[in-house]
């Protein structure tokens, strides 16, 4: 039997945000498929210390923490609540580790990788952007590389990450059914930049 | 558009937030011991202070952890408070 | 007519850039920086508008946001009913009429766009005039975030139309150095042509930009939050009270300076100048020297200002002390003013009366500091005796004031207080910041006002044209009125007269309003205090405030995996919360109900699916798990097998129906519950407000994985081939796949999570596989039940196969206010456990009693007829006097195709108790019959579930 057809929540719509994205400005695009796996445990426990080395990495323990543990990429969700956010296909291999270092201990592992999408917003304008539905302050100053937030992005839950190298670029974890409205909001949201600032 | 203090995620805009009401209205312990009055008045019946009032919130849009607030109710300013201060009792 | 009152050269204006407008159907032209005001003046036209209450002329009292009377209706480029001249630039193109008493709406669609911008800052400086820049630059040089909002096209505020030095230089040098060096800055935004309408709790502002007809929007909502606010809103020059004191041609004073200096447009060529105060002193001048004949300066005072005096005296000015103008002369324009000897204040005046000619009346009676934000942010006001005006008196918020809004009016003061209050600003968010210095300016003495509220000796007695309020038509003699009524305060006064509640919000009549009904009641002006501050400062239109959230982005819509082939289907859908539901898949011809008769029907005789994926679904880990379902389940979840599913019903403490689903035990420790598809986050809200709060000591975790699933329901006697045509792995057999259990194995070659559960009583199973995966597995699914003739269906089937077997839709049938009980599902109910929400509750006189309403099915006698959802049940068939009592209402009613005629679902008083009666539902003009029946229509032994 043929392996079955996969559909990413906004695979039709990734014409659209190519074409909204503005070269050197902004560049909006689907990162599809990423394995994400919810963790919970006490981090105060030994337990927590033991599922932070089985991901390569400490558990982030500070709000809005983001730790990156080889291909893996480990959000501060709550105080006892961490998203694990992965390469396709790596959710069972999350799972498998994190239950075995839970080793029987109170906790709690689940996949949610197809719960949410993950859009990547990246450039310049990306900042902007964003500030156009988000009320959080996204300045470097108060926002910096490497930390997450949940909160709300236009009428849409979101979990924001902010994950410079160079450029200003950020995640946006949305539920899989918000998906098309995220994707229309920020499209329209960045029509102003494509009908002006781009470089050609 | 108020600030509510996460004591998890820090202050964020009051639409991240669900009001829980009264805080500190507890549930008896064994609820088919007590009476139809005292059940009834933990079902339904709340202060309605003008001034200090001690009240629960919960961070739905992002960590969601219930948890007290103490607000005057007057000016609508959040008192500052001592660490967490996570909620102790339910919303009926 | 063209320009004649535009002098030659000066003024802020492009004159290389003409523009031409229309104005009532004249073609007139103005420059590029003119207002629709100043270039009106500029062509003569002083009478713009009419005033809504007694269709008086009105003219151009001010030269901002304050004007209280010159209101426009644009036509073009866009149709606006009701803006002051005084704040729409004037472009080419541009349409406008005067306002004939009251503004029009567009009747076509406003094709622009409005947006929204979320910022922050470490000090938001409100207001660009010499304070606000001054503040802005000591701020600015701390590297501080910054924000400067101003109202104006250009910052500068007063100093763009005073014409003075300042280092010597023209003030407008200062200006236009100071804002160059704040663009510098990469941490300052500055924001030209924004209100600042709203101040709100925690310092969040809220401002509207004016961006133009061709920016990318139109207007743009910015929504700030700033760490310190510096309040540097200025002063609005208060008017004078007498009769007729609303004519054309009566001006500002200071707004005629603002006119000459910064427009270069004489507002007339013969002026009169009444004051009470010092600064229309610097008006007469400025106007005299640009070729105004000043005829008289009247100035209330006894005493008048050497200073002033001595340079009216060199330029022939005369001043007419203890002097006021009681009433004036003129239909579209001011012809001559009346003027009268004022005794000492509190005495009556003279009857020496001196008729002047003129075509321009300036006024002053001092200056209101504009307090409105300050006000907002519940800051407290005082009544300042020097100004005769309220100025800010401490606020809770992150907020200081400077400049002339806290009542200091020389420039001096102004600039040095605001950069003060931005340094103060900037240190107080943590910057090191240093005062920025100031630049030298000349001041003159200030000579004490005189508070003038009404000018005695009026010619009109009965102060029936002694306007207060000049936007509301509103006089002294309203005043009385109110008082008379019995009024005593201010905000009794402001709702009888409509005082202050005019677009302008009062900003020119507001103390002066006090000041009158302080006067008509003999107390102290600061005893009465002002009215309360509300925004919007100035009026923001709706389609501003909704920004992009209109249309499709008004709220988020919620689709599923296999939406898009639902749409391709031709389905209508159905709005359940912010989800897109398929309602119903029409047939070519087929209206709503052949096509649910028709998919009910394939259901029942054969197969069909269903979309179920917005069933909200939460996965519940621990080793508390069984006992927590226990205490937030009405039924026992613990006695549940792994493998196993049940039914369940939630209630909150009060014994209410909360919400239902269903539990399935996936492993020891770990179950997956569904919601219903609107309550899925009130319920994860509900079950962590417990958790966390009453029951800590419980080891147990609840995440939302509702749309890692899509869910697929396979329903009717058929299902069970069809699955095993495309599941060739799993054992759907009755006896290896029971009701209420689950496998999992692969459909369609996806790994799935198959639940045999049903909703409608027939044989069903409920396949769930990764969001991913939906749409695939949803189209095998189609293709493999072509042979068995599967048919898609939406909602409106669902509901009524669900209502055929009397199964309670919460929400639908419940409304908060309905037990189990009253539902008739005791059997849901546990009596074997300790406690759970809402058992208490169950034993309250109010919730034991038989008579609650219950929920029973309805048999109208016509069996043609559906009875309309929410329908009143009566008991007799005739209605009677009102109150008529009622039994109930209709909660749920379809057309059923297994029993051939209408049925419905109704909460009736003691309906179980009925059952077999005959009552009344008043349908159309008379109550139609309907028989009482058990719930359960269809199916009662339900020997259908098995297929």
């Amino acid at each position: 039997m043929a392996e079955p057809y996969a559909e990413s929540p906004l695979a039709t719509y990734t014409d659209v945000l190519e074409r909204s994205s503005v070269r050197g400005q902004l560049r909006i695009a689907e990162e599809p498929f990423l394995a994400q796996v919810t963790v919970r445990v006490d981090p105060k426990s030994p337990a927590a210390e033991r599922v932070g080395t089985a991901l390569g990495g400490m558990l982030p323990n500070q709000s809005g923490e983001v730790v990156l543990a080889g291909d893996l990429t480990v959000l501060w969700l709550g105080p006892d609540e961490w998203l694990v956010v992965g390469p396709e296909g790596r959710d069972r291999d999350v799972q498998e580790r994190v239950t075995a270092a839970l080793d029987g201990e109170h906790g709690a592992v689940v996949d949610v990788s197809a719960n949410r999408t993950v859009l990547s917003v990246t450039g310049p304008r990306a900042r902007d952007l964003l500030n156009k539905g988000c009320a959080l302050d996204l300045h470097p100053r108060a926002f910096e590389s490497n930390r997450c937030a949940q909160t709300m992005l236009a009428r849409a839950g979101v979990i924001l990450v902010r994950r410079d190298a160079e450029a200003p670029s950020f995640w946006l974890l949305v539920r899989s059914s918000f998906a098309r409205y995220l994707a229309d909001w920020l499209v329209d949201a960045a029509e102003e930049y494509r009908s002006g600032g781009g470089e050609p | 558009m108020m600030l509510i203090p996460c004591p998890w995620c820090g202050p964020r805009n009051e639409i991240e937030f669900h009001y829980g009401g009264q805080a500190d209205v507890r549930c008896p312990a064994d609820p088919q011991a007590v009476s139809d009055e005292d059940w009834a008045t933990f079902l339904f019946f709340r202060d309605n202070p003008k001034g200090v009032f001690t009240e629960r919130w919960s961070h739905v849009a992002g960590c969601r952890r219930w948890f007290t607030v103490r607000r005057d109710t007057d000016s609508n300013r959040v008192l500052p408070s001592e660490g967490t201060q996570q909620a102790r009792t339910v919303t009926t | 007519m063209s320009n004649e009152f535009r002098l030659a050269d000066g003024g802020r204006i492009d004159r290389d850039r003409p523009v031409r407008f229309d104005f009532e159907g004249q073609q007139l032209q103005g420059y590029a920086g003119d207002t629709l005001a100043s270039a009106l003046l500029a062509n003569g036209v002083h009478r713009v508008a009419t005033s809504n209450k007694y269709g008086r002329p009105r003219g151009i009292m001010a030269a901002g946001a304050e004007e209280p009377n010159a209101l426009v209706q644009v036509e073009a480029p866009f149709p606006e009913p009701m803006l002051p001249a005084t704040t729409v630039e004037v472009r080419d193109g541009l349409q406008a009429s005067g306002l004939p008493g009251k503004g029009r709406l567009a009747t076509e669609e406003d094709p622009a766009r409005y947006d929204t911008m979320h910022t922050h800052c470490d000090v938001l400086v409100v207001g660009a005039g010499p304070a606000g820049l001054a503040a802005a630059l000591s701020a600015a040089r701390s590297g501080a975030r910054v924000i400067v909002a101003d109202a104006d096209t250009e910052f500068g505020g007063s100093l763009l139309g005073s014409g003075q030095t300042l280092d010597g230089r023209a003030a407008t040098d200062w200006v236009r150095r100071t804002t160059a060096e704040l663009a510098e800055h990469p941490e300052v935004r500055l924001l030209p042509r924004t209100t600042v309408f709203g101040y709100y709790e925690d310092n969040y502002l809220v401002a509207l930009e004016h961006r133009g007809d061709d920016a990318s929007s139109r207007q743009r909502i910015w929504r700030m939050r700033a760490r310190e606010v510096v309040l540097a809103t200025g002063a609005h020059e208060r008017p004078l009270v007498f009769s007729g004191n609303d004519r054309p041609g009566i001006m500002l004073a200071g707004s005629a300076r603002t006119y000459v200096n910064r427009y270069a447009v004489l507002p007339g060529r013969r002026a009169v100048v009444f004051t009470t105060n010092d600064s229309a002193y610097a008006a007469a001048i400025d106007l005299h020297d640009a070729g105004v004949e000043i005829v008289a300066v009247v100035d209330a005072r006894e005493v008048v200002s050497t200073y002033w005096a001595s340079l009216c005296v060199e330029r022939g000015i005369r001043i007419h002390a203890s002097t006021g103008v009681v009433s004036t002369s003129g239909t579209d324009r001011i012809t001559s003013a009346h003027l009268s000897s004022l005794g000492p204040e509190g005495n009556h005046p003279t009857s020496v009366r001196q008729v002047v000619t003129c075509d321009l009346l300036l006024v002053s009676g001092g200056w209101n500091p504009a307090v409105h934000l300050h006000s907002q942010a519940r800051g407290s006001v005082r009544f300042a005796e020097d100004i005769g005006a309220f100025v800010p008196d401490g606020t809770d918020q992150a907020a200081r004031s400077a400049g002339a809004v806290t009542g200091v009016l020389a420039t001096g003061k102004c600039l040095t207080s605001g950069a003060e209050a931005g340094r103060d600003a900037a240190r107080a968010a943590g910057f090191d910041a240093e005062l920025a210095r100031v630049p030298d300016s000349k001041h003159a003495p200030i000579l004490a006002a005189r508070h003038l509220w009404v000018v005695p000796g009026s010619g009109d007695s009965d102060g029936t044209t002694q306007f207060v309020d000049l936007a509301r038509d509103a006089t002294v003699a309203d005043v009385r009125r109110a008082v008379a009524a019995g009024m005593d305060n201010v905000e009794h006064v402001k709702r009888y007269t409509t005082i202050g509640t005019a677009h302008d919000q009062g900003k020119t009549s507001g103390t002066l309003s006090t000041g009158v009904i302080a006067e008509v009641l003999g107390v102290g002006v600061g005893e009465l205090g002002t009215t309360t501050f509300r925004a919007p400062y100035t009026p923001v239109t709706f389609a501003a405030l909704a920004g992009r959230e209109r249309g499709d982005l008004y709220d988020p819509v919620r689709v599923t995996a296999m939406h898009d082939w639902h749409v391709e289907q031709g389905a209508l859908f159905e709005n359940v919360g912010q989800w897109k539901r398929p309602w119903y898949y029409p047939h070519s011809g087929e209206d709503m109900e052949t096509a649910v008769l028709r998919e009910c029907y394939a259901v029942r005789s054969g197969v069909g699916m269903q979309d179920v994926s917005t069933l909200g679904k939460i996965d519940v880990q621990g080793p508390d798990a069984a006992e927590f379902l226990d205490l937030v389940y009405t039924n026992k979840m613990s006695t549940l097998k792994v493998g196993r599913i049940r039914y369940g019903l939630m209630c909150t403490a009060d014994g209410m129906v909360f919400d239902d689903g269903t539990v399935t035990r996936t492993a020891e420790h770990r179950y997956l519950i569904s919601t219903t598809s609107g309550g899925a986050a009130n319920v994860l809200a509900h079950l962590e407000d417990w958790l966390q709060t009453e029951w800590t000591h419980l080891r147990v975790h609840l995440t939302s994985v509702t749309e890692h699933w899509a869910t697929i329901a396979l329903v009717g006697p058929e299902s069970r081939q069809v699955l095993a045509d495309v599941a060739p792995e799993l054992d759907v057999d009755n006896d290896g796949f029971g009701f209420m259990t689950w496998q999992e194995g692969n459909v369609a070659g996806v790994h799935a999570r198959v639940c045999r559960i049903s909703f409608s009583g027939e044989l069903a199973f409920e396949i769930n596989v990764p969001w991913w995966y939906g749409r695939e597995v949803w189209e095998v699914l189609m293709a493999g039940g072509r042979p068995y003739g599967i048919t898609p269906y939406g909602t409106e089937t669902m509901h009524v196969l669900r209502a055929e077997k009397g199964f309670p839709i919460v929400g639908q049938d419940t409304d908060g206010t309905i037990t189990p009980h009253d539902l008739g599902m005791s059997w849901a109910v546990s009596k074997k456990k300790d406690d759970f929400l809402g058992k208490r509750s169950f034993s309250r006189p109010d919730t034991a009693r038989t008579d609650r309403k219950h929920l029973v099915g309805l048999l109208p006698e016509d069996t043609n007829l559906v009875l309309p959802e929410g329908a009143q049940i009566v008991e007799q068939p005739e209605l009677g006097e009102p109150p008529v009592p009622m039994l109930g209402h209709v909660t749920s009613s379809y057309r059923s195709a297994v029993l051939g005629s209408g049925f419905a679902l109704a909460v009736v008083k003691g309906g179980r108790d009925r059952v077999g009666e005959t009552l009344y539902s008043p349908v159309g003009d008379r109550p139609v019959p309907v028989t009482v029946t058990e719930p359960v229509f269809y199916d009662k032994e339900g020997a259908r579930r098995d297929g």
